[in-house]
């Protein structure tokens, strides 16, 4: 559904690349995330894709267009859920909605909602109830809560069926259960149309829910597969052992044909053993044992924690 | 018939926007009435004997010209307000062409200026000028064509501009001028040198100009006040219109994309 190709932009006067040529690739229906610390280069890649932004160098297409060549048809296939919420606050959750209906000729305009065509006034009737804002439809943003907003801008992104729904953190700025919800309504919303969603964020927990995922820092790509490959590429398990008799050790664990390194403590690879199974088979007396099993959420920190972890709380660059 | 629709949805969002913006309509009515009230009427009084003609009704059909140019050239600016409240990612995220979106956007503000431009006629009526129903008739299509004229002066302008502090800072150089270059309280007939060619290169002069062609070409009486014949006006103002609209939208877009 979507390729990305070796994709760089350089925005201007700026010194180093946004994006430094990075490539992916996301198949029709499925959940794919763009995993990165803040100003990774998640936005910009969601920028051009969504073809609001020029890319610099390499290639993109989806469902088969170019993303530069054929922008106007790309964008009728996309629908895109903002980082920063992007509604007319002078109209009503209705009148954003026709507003966008029109822009992308699902309907032709009509001055008030009444006058609209009844497949229209249908769908925004069951959208508006799936995400839970049935009664709230007609009243102005202005009343609206951060939830009640993103939930419309759902409803807004998904009227004209697009065949990739794009969502920049769609959850910052939002409490918990506002959060949870919204999940619930997108696996519903995929389960209903097989509407392939690509999301970014800079949360783990957001993305290990994804089909797949792809996860960016500085603008490259650190990792990329399903969340069980990322792991197995990012989490080294080991187990450190040691003795008074060191040269016994070595021996033995050689003999044993395990992946040991180090001169003391030894770092033994468990590449899928059990720490139980390794220390079974050592007969040497060990007065040092240390197990090393960090999950995903350390190795993205290892990954990312550069730009020190628990700085990620202001808005994305 | 997509993009027909598209302009349509643009404008009236500009029409709903006015109707619910109580501030900007009690701004936008009472400047030009004491523009009219205040100036037109001391003016008269004090130097409408050595003019030869009538002040307050040249002043009135400035103001009324101004107005509507002004206020279509502003309300296009405030696409740039839609950018930095994150609405514009909306509009441009969108299938119709970027000069839909700028010619709705010139439609809906135009519309939007033509509620001014009946009160301020109102207002001339109730202090005195003259208006005779041929005159009104006459006023009618120029208002449209200023009105759009306008809009378009605001596309390019929009176009070089990067935020709304940029469109503040820039506004008391490109419109203020434009008053007394224009000639909307001060007759420019005996202009020379550098101020000519200034007012000569002012497009809001020929905006005004036009309305004076619509107003005293109905009253043959006093037939000097007009600088240029209404169909010079109209083919400058034609002629501008599609210059602004073609390279302010190609330079906005560029603008937008190429950042």
């Amino acid at each position: 559904m979507i390729q990305v190709d070796r994709l760089v932009k350089r925005y201007k006067k700026a010194e180093r690349n946004a994006v430094d040529g990075i490539s992916f690739d996301v198949r029709a229906g499925e959940f794919f995330a763009l995993l990165g610390p803040n100003g990774a280069g998640k936005t910009t890649t969601i920028s051009i894709l969504t073809t609001t932004l020029a890319p610099t160098d390499g290639t993109a297409t989806i469902d088969g267009l170019d993303i530069v060549r054929e922008a106007s048809a790309v964008r009728r296939r996309v629908g895109i859920i903002f980082q920063r919420p992007s509604l007319d606050r002078n109209l009503t959750g209705e009148e954003n909605v026709r507003f966008h209906a029109v822009l992308y000729g699902v309907c032709p305009y009509a001055p008030s909602h009444r006058l609209m065509p009844e497949a229209y006034r249908r769908q925004v009737r069951e959208l508006a109830d799936i995400v839970g804002i049935g009664a709230e439809i007609f009243m102005p943003i202005r009343t609206y809560s951060g939830g009640m907003s993103r939930k419309l801008e759902i409803v807004r992104s998904l009227i004209h069926r697009p065949k990739v729904l794009f969502l920049d953190e769609p959850t910052s700025g939002l409490d918990s259960p506002s959060r949870r919800s919204l999940w619930t309504y997108l696996e519903r919303i995929r389960g209903q149309s097989n509407t392939t969603i690509v999301l970014t964020t800079h949360y783990l927990e957001e993305a290990e829910q994804a089909d797949r995922i792809c996860i960016i820092d500085q603008g490259r790509v650190v990792s990329y597969g399903t969340p069980a490959d990322i792991k197995a590429d990012l989490v080294e398990e080991y187990v450190l052992v040691d003795a008074v008799d060191r040269p016994a050790l070595r021996a033995e664990l050689g003999r044993l044909r395990l992946p040991a390194s180090g001169e003391g403590p030894f770092r033994v690879e468990l590449d899928g053993r059990t720490t139980h199974a390794v220390l079974k088979a050592i007969d040497t007396p060990l007065n040092v044992v240390q197990t090393h099993m960090p999950t995903l959420e350390d190795a993205y920190l290892g990954i990312v924690g550069r730009t020190e972890p628990g700085s990620e709380v202001s808005a994305d660059a | 018939m997509h993009e027909v629709s598209a302009i349509m949805a643009m404008a009236h969002r500009d029409l709903i926007k006015l109707l619910r913006d109580r501030t900007r309509l009690v701004a936008d009515f009472a400047f030009p009435l004491i523009f009219i009230g205040v100036l037109g009427t001391t003016l008269q009084s004090g130097f409408g004997d050595v003019a030869g003609f009538d002040l307050l009704t040249f002043v009135f059909t400035g103001v009324l010209a101004q107005t509507l140019w002004q206020s279509a050239a502003l309300g296009v600016i405030s696409l740039i307000e839609d950018r930095e409240n994150d609405f514009s990612q909306e509009i441009f995220v969108s299938p119709i062409s970027r000069y839909s979106i700028i010619v709705g956007k010139v439609l809906g503000e135009s519309l939007v200026a033509l509620p001014q431009g009946i009160a301020i006629i109102v207002f001339g009526l109730v202090i005195g000028v003259q208006l005779s129903p041929l005159v009104l008739l006459a006023l009618v299509p120029t208002i449209i064509v200023v009105t759009l004229f306008g809009g378009a002066f605001g596309v390019i302008v929009l176009s070089r501009l990067p935020n709304r502090r940029a469109a503040t800072q820039i506004f008391p150089f490109i419109m203020l001028p434009q008053f007394f270059l224009a000639g909307i309280f001060n007759p420019i007939g005996n202009l020379e040198g550098p101020l000519e060619i200034a007012s000569r290169i002012a497009p809001m002069r020929y905006a005004v100009d036009l309305m004076r062609n619509a107003y005293y070409g109905v009253h043959p009486d006093v037939i000097d006040v007009p600088l240029e014949a209404p169909a010079t006006n109209l083919a400058i103002i034609g002629v501008l219109f599609v210059v602004f609209v073609a390279i302010g939208t190609a330079l906005f877009v560029r603008a937008e994309q190429n950042r």
